[in-house]
């Protein structure tokens, strides 16, 4: 008896402290502290499926542990022999219903939700007008993300930002093995396959913020580095870093003689795979912004340091098996130190990671962005039926 | 006790479920031809997710020929009509006619599988149509090879037994042995019936 | 073909005995030793990726052999531990349950064992040979083509022919329930245990052809340039995940329901009551299996399968939680006004109910399909699964296994070491996975070769790790009991636990022959019913007579062998073809000779049975 009451007691203790742990979790990445519609949504969910589960949980405890301290056989009952009872239907039929009644509560909201995020149709604001779809092609690859803008001419890599205004649309393919995209704190994942259906997923950040997205599909060595990030801006500040972006040409010239020296190098040893500005080219992650990403490679504090080892090694010990090693160059010490220097000159933007948390909120209905409007939209339909067409053949 | 299984003669109206070691034989291999069914169901399904995924080779509609084909299905359906006529010669314990009929099974076994040798070199040869070709390609002669190996293997398996079993005819020990041989041969059959629907007919109906 | 001849015997007959052993009794002693050994290899590599996570940022392996690792750990413990440990107990039990003399086919339940072991070795030579897969237990496509090493060729290769023998079981033990059955012993007085085992097997029939079909089609793209999941060749990778979860799923049932007979035997005997609600038992072991076939796509709801077929899949999933409850209410019934007994098996019953509902909890929580876009592939998963297949079948098999040892052995486990087992086993396995649960709500993808420091996540990974020692160490302890009980080698009588069913009617461990005479079957617990109504003794069906018995055969040893040299010599290719032309001669070779020679077997006759004494099964 005492083991029991003991272990009873230890139970409990471990249950409430769980219970203040649970409410742990780091905020940029925990999906019990969402910041986003989807996230928000879906823990809506859990917590209905987890309650109605305890809700059996507790039932099935209390006739256990009344079981379990009632009957136990007491000294002198050895030879007690209960009662064969073959069965009640009546208890039968309850402990059948019940769990019917409760799966149907928790059936119907699921079938909803299970719907509405597959639902990409156009938001409608205030106005009850049908707001611009920002729509984004994702690209898996091992071990880092790959973002195209539709319509807005950007492509980067790494790094997404997005507008707190309205959901982005995400329409997502892998260039090798399956991924899954997941930013767990605004919205839940997708897989990101090499075949078949482009997957599409809305995002859609409450607050503004830096979220860490994660790959969740098992794609090689290096499946557990390949973070990214979404940074959430308010809508005039994405506005600004658009029209920034769409600035950059790939042709400026920094103003140092060092960096000139490094852009030199670079052209020589790494544009065949690293784009900067918009370009098809995603061979390996497009640098147009580089100088003002959050982390290098997705999980490495951005200093001169680890940016020259990445450089030198090819990541090689960094980022195991990423596909960089294979690489042809082979570079001197100065030269790799002017390509830093070149590389940490790639900020076109004053709108940066630090952004998101600087606490200014600028508004826009991000009009400018989408100056022919119908048009675009036909335009974009009309292409679609022609992949249609192209699958069909 | 044990040896009169081996005895000929006199055997019981249903020889192959005569022994409970029979009775197992004949139940377990329905079994197994339940777990065969499962088997050819997913290859099934893998081919018809990539029938349409010819890419740069050729459709099934290219290059099959019905006629082969369907003189395939008439001869593997007679070979499982003979094998029919085998087991009933079984059970009337008249073992010379059975390993007649076997005999004839056998034969019609060695004619389908030949044609189907011929169908296969033909579209390599004729057409550039390998395993390797596309997804499409790797698919049907999965499928298709599958079956063929099936057949191969019953014939293996059939003349075996009529071999070993050539002199001392027909007792309790091998009926079974011989009954559910047959039963293999009718799955075959059968598996073979939907391969002419779903790869020839709905391949060259498009 | 002797019997009693053996006892004294040399090291190197008992080898021969146990190679070309047919009797399902040691059959089960194979499977034993063969499953407990890969159990420790699939603990001992879940050691390391704990050990690895107990920090953050973590160097202790690299990130290609942690993959490996971690492939392994799944696929040893899932095919290669808990299967033949579950195998093992049927083989033991099974037969006794129902009162046969051995099962339906002797000559393949050994086949069937030395495929599953030369399945299992072929798959960890891997590690000696340039690399054990490296891709999950999964083995998604096309990362399984991408892995360089021949990793995934073992994979494959490995478990197609351990999967022949798993098939090969199943069918055995289903033919077996169907016509082996004693006299009396009607299909509605089978023991639970029995009838999981056959619903399981049933499962084990229609489930593995599916894992078949996907690993040929898995090696033909890998070794034969097959474009099954090739993109650019008009290959899907996604009929890999259908084809592997129609396995895998009922795989999860095939592993379960059989310890939801274990307990089903454990708590009426220690509770000294019959089951409750058996029909309804029987019933729900049926439902299961059956919906265990309609959602296997609950694996799959982010693949982007769209919202009717997630809905569909996540309804079907949320139904198996109805005939579960309806266990777990029976179990429950069954002690409420018994006469419990805390007895090592009945502690480790104890502890499975708790643990397998949180388990079933998460389950239902999994199921709903939209919520599971925030669960799918964290350690939410990783903590789910692992409540029901370690809560569960883990439990269950041990409890299995301590249970029946008595049966299986003739001597008794240590009490004592067994509660020190359970206590170290439960509270380690608690602390390792009740906060995985979280570290998944908190954004920590599964199969992670390490999380960074600054995310939140150092505390519950810890706590996990040191948890893992805890169930180490409980096994630890559970394999020093094992060796001292052996040593000692006390002698039990026949029905040491005053149980219930027929097996225990036998001496322990029981005479090659099982019965000598067939038993009487009188009703549902035939041996209580005995001992409530009769002298406690099973009443003969049938006279003293002459028992048919199957010969020995070293046949099912070559055709394995012969597959697992073929194996290499497939992969390999080029000069090594000459293996696999050795390795199919040889099994085909032994094939043909099992088929031309002629096997009656043997009888032991009537007088040697009396010369042993007592002519009664009691």
């Amino acid at each position: 008896m005492k083991g029991w009451i003991s272990r009873f007691k230890a139970v409990m203790a471990l249950t409430v402290l769980a219970l203040i742990l649970s409410g742990c979790g780091e905020p940029f990445l925990s999906t019990l502290q969402p910041s986003g519609e989807g996230a928000a949504k879906l823990l809506e969910l859990i917590i209905l499926s987890f309650v109605i589960m305890l809700f059996v949980f507790v039932v099935v405890m209390l006739i256990y542990i009344y079981v379990v301290i009632k009957f136990r056989q007491k000294k002198g009952q050895e030879d007690f022999i209960p009662k064969q009872v073959e069965g009640s239907h009546a208890l039968e039929t309850l402990w059948t219903v019940i769990p019917i009644i409760l799966l149907l509560i928790l059936a119907v909201p699921t079938i909803q939700y299970t719907f509405a995020f597959e639902d990409m149709s156009p938001e409608v604001n205030e106005e009850g007008e049908e707001m611009d779809q920002i729509w984004i092609d994702v690209t898996g690859k091992q071990y880092w993300w790959h973002f195209e803008y539709e319509d807005l001419d950007i492509t980067t890599s790494q790094e997404l930002y997005i507008p707190t205004d309205r959901r982005v649309n995400l329409s997502m393919i892998s260039d090798d093995v399956i991924h899954s995209f997941w930013v767990p704190a605004i919205q839940g994942k997708m897989d990101v396959n090499p075949t078949g259906n482009r997957n599409e997923m809305f995002l859609q950040a409450e607050e503004e913020g830096v979220y860490w997205g994660k790959c969740a599909e098992l794609c090689g060595p290096s499946h557990s580095l390949m973070d990214f990030k979404v940074i959430a801006v308010s809508p005039g500040e994405f506005e600004e870093w658009v029209e920034d972006m769409q600035g950059v040409t790939g042709e400026e010239e920094p103003e140092t003689d060092t960096a000139l020296a490094g852009q030199e190098s670079f052209e020589e040893n790494c544009l065949s795979c690293h784009a900067i500005g918009s370009s098809p080219n995603k061979v390996g992650p497009n640098l147009t912004n580089f100088a003002d990403r959050d982390k290098l490679a997705g999980v490495f504090d951005m200093t001169e340091e680890n940016l020259y080892e990445w450089i030198d090694t090819k990541g090689e010990e960094m980022k195991p098996g990423n596909l960089m090693v294979s690489a042809p160059y082979d570079l001197e010490e100065e030269e790799i130190n002017n390509i830093i220097e070149y590389l940490m000159t790639l900020s076109p933007s004053e709108v940066t990671p630090e952004s998101a948390d600087n606490g200014v909120y600028i508004d826009s209905d991000l009009s400018d962005l989408f100056p022919e409007e119908e048009e675009g939209e036909d335009e974009e339909e009309s292409d679609e039926v022609e992949e249609d067409e192209d699958e069909e053949e | 006790m044990a040896e009169d299984v081996l005895k000929s003669g006199n055997l019981p109206e249903n020889p192959e479920r005569a022994t409970l070691e029979g009775r197992n034989k004949f139940m377990g291999f329905w079994f197994f031809l339940g777990g065969e069914t499962v088997l050819f169901a997913s290859l099934f399904g893998t081919y018809l997710a990539l029938r349409n995924s010819t890419v740069d080779g050729p459709t099934g509609q290219e290059i099959f020929g019905l006629g082969l084909v369907f003189l395939m299905t008439v001869i593997l359906l007679t070979s499982s009509l003979t094998s029919v006529y085998a087991m009933y010669h079984m059970k009337n314990n008249d073992f010379k006619k059975m390993q007649l009929w076997l005999g004839i099974t056998v034969v019609l076994g060695f004619a389908f599988l030949g044609l189907e040798i011929y169908e296969f070199v033909h579209y390599v040869n004729d057409y550039g149509f390998g395993f390797t070709t596309s997804a499409f390609s790797t698919a049907f002669y999965t499928l298709v090879g599958f079956h063929g190996a099936h057949v191969a293997f019953g014939l293996v398996w059939i003349i075996s037994l009529m071999i070993r079993n050539a002199k001392r005819g027909l007792n309790l020990y091998n009926a079974p042995k011989f009954y559910i041989a047959s039963l293999y041969w009718h799955f075959i059959d059968v598996v073979w019936v939907f391969i002419f629907t779903v790869v020839y007919l709905m391949g060259k109906v498009g | 073909m002797s019997t009693t001849a053996d006892k004294k015997a040399g090291f190197g007959s008992v080898l021969w005995d146990y190679l070309t052993t047919v009797d399902h009794k040691k059959i089960a002693v194979l499977y034993l030793i063969g499953g407990l050994f890969f159990f420790i290899l699939g603990g001992l590599q879940a050691m390391l990726i704990r050990i690895q996570l107990i920090v953050p940022d973590n160097e202790f392996i690299s990130a290609q052999f942690y993959n490996e690792v971690l492939t392994m750990h799944g696929t040893t413990m899932i095919f290669l531990a808990a299967m033949p440990l579950i195998f093992a107990l049927m083989n033991a039990v099974l037969p006794l349950q129902i009162g046969a003399r051995d099962v339906a086919f002797p000559f393949i339940n050994s086949l069937g064992f030395w495929l599953f072991l030369f399945g299992g070795i072929f798959l960890n030579i891997s590690w000696f040979a340039g690399g054990a897969p490296d891709v999950g237990w999964t083995a998604y496509a096309p990362l399984s083509l991408f892995s360089e090493s021949h990793g995934v060729d073992y994979y494959a290769i490995g478990l197609q022919i351990a999967g022949f023998g798993t098939l090969m079981g199943g069918i055995n033990f289903l033919v077996t329930v169907i016509n082996m059955r004693a006299p009396g012993m009607t299909y509605m007085r089978m023991p639970l245990f029995t009838w999981t085992s056959f619903i399981a097997s049933v499962l084990i029939l229609f489930a593995f052809p599916a894992l078949t079909v996907g690993l040929f089609l898995l090696t033909f793209d890998r070794l034969f340039e097959g474009n099954f999941f090739d993109p650019e060749m008009g290959g899907n990778v996604i009929i890999w995940e259908h084809l592997f979860w129609i396995f895998g799923h009922p795989e999860v049932y095939i592993l379960i329901l059989p310890a939801f007979g274990v307990f089903s035997e454990i708590i009426p005997t220690f509770s000294k009551k019959r089951l409750f609600g058996y029909s309804s038992m029987v019933f729900a072991t049926i439902l299961i299996a059956f919906l265990g076939f309609m959602v296997w796509a609950h694996h799959m709801f982010t693949v982007g399968l769209g919202p009717i077929a997630n809905s569909i899949f996540s309804v079907a999933t949320m139904a198996i939680a109805v005939p579960t409850g309806i266990k777990i209410f029976n179990w429950l019934f069954t002690m409420w006004g018994g006469s419990i007994r805390l007895t090592s098996p009945m502690v480790f019953a104890l502890g499975f109910i708790p643990t397998f509902t949180i388990g079933g909890m998460t389950g239902v929580m999994l199921g709903a399909a939209a919520a599971d876009f925030q669960y799918h592939d964290t350690y939410f998963v990783v903590a789910h699964f692992h409540y029901v297949i370690v809560g569960g079948t883990i439990l269950g098999i041990f409890a299995g296994i301590i249970y029946w040892w008595p049966k299986m052995f003739g001597t008794m486990l240590n009490e004592k070491l067994n509660h020190w087992f359970f206590w170290l086993f439960f509270i380690g396995f608690h602390l390792t996975f009740f906060f995985q649960h979280f570290l998944g709500l908190m954004g920590m993808p599964r199969r992670y070769w390490k999380f960074l420091s600054d995310q939140g996540l150092d505390l519950f990974n810890l706590i996990s790790t040191i948890g893992a020692f805890g169930m180490a160490f409980g096994t630890i302890v559970f394999l020093i009991n094992v060796v001292m009980t052996q040593m000692k080698g006390e002698k039990v009588s026949a029905d040491p636990w005053d149980a219930r069913t027929l097996e225990w009617a036998i001496p322990s461990p029981p005479p090659f022959y099982n019965f000598k005479q067939e038993p009487l079957v009188r009703g549902l617990d035939p041996l209580w019913v005995e001992k409530m109504q009769g002298d406690g003794k099973i009443k003969p069906a049938e006279p003293l007579g002459d028992i048919h018995m199957p010969n020995r055969s070293f046949v099912p040893f070559m055709i394995s062998l012969g597959l697992f040299i073929a194996g290499f010599g497939v992969m390999y290719q080029g000069a090594m073809w000459v293996l696999a032309v050795i390795g199919f001669g040889i099994t085909a070779g032994s094939m043909l000779h099992r088929s031309l020679k002629d096997d009656i077997g043997y009888h032991v006759h009537k007088e040697e049975l009396e010369e042993e004494g007592d002519g009664s099964n009691g």
